[in-house]
């Protein structure tokens, strides 16, 4: 089992649900962040006051991925978050050591 | 609790203290000196003094007084909401209920303080610099009691006209709590309110307001016994049809003396200190738009023609402005904004308010284009040389929007710009000449005596709140926030 943890852009958020939930993944977990990396930031002036945004606002998204389908959801993820331009993010790839469904109690790979 | 009680004991004994004062400074008798004294001269505020006179009294006319409420609302609007919000989106999440709460209550406080002397003090007959006490707590006021007017004949409710400057006199304070938000103490805010609204906005407004109205002006001598009654300015002949000097630049100056004397914002130039909401500013400019037809239009204290010109003055000077801080903006910076927007509307409303009842509608479209660029100057080039941080710019937008529209008065006043030019009260006509060098002195002089009269009492007051009670909270309580730790509350929960 593998965790993928992905940074992409906001606004590419559907499109890669969607992508993964083709592929069969069953749910992911979103959270709003910021980060820097190569796509600098950007400056905002108000009246004469001028401040560079270093931080920009990304999605993360994560994902419990059965290890036999890891290639497929990196590559969904892959082609549905690129534009092609600096900014669309990163994803990283995690060793899972264990999952629990809490209702259940199911565990492993039945549990994702 | 105990520190609310002290300060209130503090208003209770300026606002004892203050008339006394005002009677020593001047060598000038006042009028209370005789006993008689509040009902002698003609006219203004004193209704009684038509008994003299074989003629019946003014009645107010309906259409007027129900004008005259309307204004005042609307006036009432500008200030809360209005500026409440257009300030509150500007500063941090953390600071939002702070700035809501300063300029609240010192519309509350101010209110009262009108009644109780401000409106004695600022509209009844003095000297030239302080009015008199025949109004103290609206004394010998009632709902048949009348104001003049600027028509022969013409008078309005004096209820109406007490209120309606009690707006004016609330909101000039509130503006200048843009220069010290997010970092000073609550009652220190309220304390030096309550000095400077009675040492610098009354005064002033006397000065270049307080006239005896028009009736009594039938001949060449009337005249000058009437206007030598007048305040300081008015005899000298400055313009000001809503406040520019009275208002604008009073509170400017009076900021500005402020950020010097609080200090910097802890991390000033060093954290970004972004805006928190420019929608609820666009919303408070709006407002403050909307209101300032009310301020503007109802300066004329009547429903006439020259109040159908003055709604078209406030409503081109502002969109002119508007559009010419954003065309500014966009060449030098890069990017027209909407703070922008706002920011240039209110430097246009600033401009106008003096000229609105003098210039003619093209001369306000120029003054709203000089005054959206000088003000974009005000809060980006003046600012970084005047090193203080005026927190949302009161100097750079209420002070350099003031002195344009003040000076910008003197100009597009003239007859041969579009102007009205000076009425003749004694020839019930237009004056026939006109001196656009002439008018500019004395709108100079106006314009210096209040920078340096504002600001001298400024500084003065600020240094008594800062013995009495220190102006800055604790450096720990600006980090946290001045909403949770001076109010207990926080803005937004989400």
């Amino acid at each position: 089992m593998k965790l993928v943890t992905a940074i992409i852009k906001p606004f590419k958020l559907d499109e890669v649900r969607e992508a993964l939930s083709a592929i069969g993944v069953q749910g992911i977990t979103v959270t709003e962040v910021k980060g820097f990396g190569r796509q600098k930031g950007h400056t905002e002036l108000y009246r004469g006051a001028e401040y560079v945004v270093d931080f920009l606002p990304k999605v993360k998204l994560e994902a419990a991925i059965k290890t036999e389908m890891l290639d497929q959801a990196i590559e969904a993820i892959e082609k549905s978050a690129g534009t092609g331009k600096i900014g669309d993010g990163k994803i990283f790839v995690f060793e899972l050591e264990q999952v629990i469904r809490i209702r259940t109690g199911e565990t492993g790979a039945d549990a994702i | 609790m105990k520190k609310l009680i002290a300060l209130l004991a503090l208003f209770g004994a300026c606002s004892f203290a203050a008339p006394v004062i005002a009677q020593d400074k001047p060598a000038v008798p006042v009028v209370e000196a005789k006993p008689a004294g509040a009902t002698a001269p003609a006219a203004v505020a004193v209704p009684p003094a038509a008994a003299a006179t074989p003629a019946p009294a003014p009645v107010p006319n309906k259409g007027d007084t129900a004008w005259m409420i309307v204004a005042t609302v609307l006036v009432i609007l500008m200030t809360i909401p209005g500026l409440a919000l257009f300030y509150g989106g500007l500063v941090r999440t953390k600071n939002m209920l702070s700035v809501l709460m300063q300029v609240f209550v010192t519309f509350c406080l101010i209110s009262v303080l009108w009644v109780f002397y401000g409106y004695s003090i600022a509209f009844t007959e003095g000297n030239a610099f302080f009015g008199g006490f025949s109004r103290l707590f609206l004394a010998g006021m009632n709902a048949d009691s009348t104001a003049a007017t600027f028509s022969k004949g013409v008078v309005i409710p004096e209820y109406i006209y007490v209120v309606f400057q009690l707006t004016f006199a609330a909101i000039t304070p509130c503006l200048i709590v843009g220069s010290f938000a997010e970092r000073m103490k609550f009652s220190a805010v309220l304390l030096f309110m309550a000095l400077w609204f009675t040492f610098s906005y009354l005064p002033i407004a006397h000065m270049v307001w307080y006239w005896p109205g028009p009736d009594g002006f039938t001949d060449a001598a009337a005249a000058d016994k009437l206007t030598a009654t007048a305040g300081w300015l008015f005899q000298k002949g400055a313009l000001d049809f809503a406040g520019g000097t009275v208002v604008h630049i009073n509170a400017g100056i009076a900021g500005l003396v402020g950020a010097y004397m609080i200090g910097k914002r802890i991390g000033f130039n060093k954290e970004a200190m972004t805006p928190h909401s420019l929608t609820l500013t666009m919303v408070g400019a709006s407002l403050l738009w909307v209101g300032w037809f009310g301020f503007n239009v109802g300066s004329n204290l009547e429903a006439t023609g020259t109040a159908a010109m003055v709604f078209v003055n406030t409503l081109v000077a502002t969109a002119a402005a508007a559009l010419s801080w954003l065309f500014f903006e966009n060449m030098f910076k890069g990017k027209p904004s909407m703070l922008g927007a706002a920011s240039g509307a209110v430097a246009g409303l600033v401009a106008i308010t003096p000229a609105c009842g003098f210039v003619g509608p093209m001369g306000a479209v120029a003054l709203g284009l000089i005054a959206g660029g000088a003000c974009l100057w005000g809060v980006s080039g003046l600012k970084g040389l005047l090193k203080a941080d005026d927190s949302l710019d009161v100097f750079g937008v209420h002070g350099v929007g003031g002195i344009i529209g003040a000076l910008g008065t003197g100009v597009f006043a003239a007859p041969s710009l579009g102007g009205v030019g000076i009425y003749d009260y004694v020839a019930n006509k237009t004056a026939p000449d006109y001196s656009i060098m002439g008018q500019l002195m004395i709108q100079g002089t106006g314009v210096l005596t209040t920078l340096v009269w504002s600001g001298v009492v400024a500084f003065v007051a600020y240094k008594i709140v800062d013995m009495v009670i220190g102006l800055r909270v604790p450096e720990e309580e600006e980090r946290e926030g001045l909403d949770v730790t001076s109010h207990g509350e926080t803005a937004y929960h989400v």
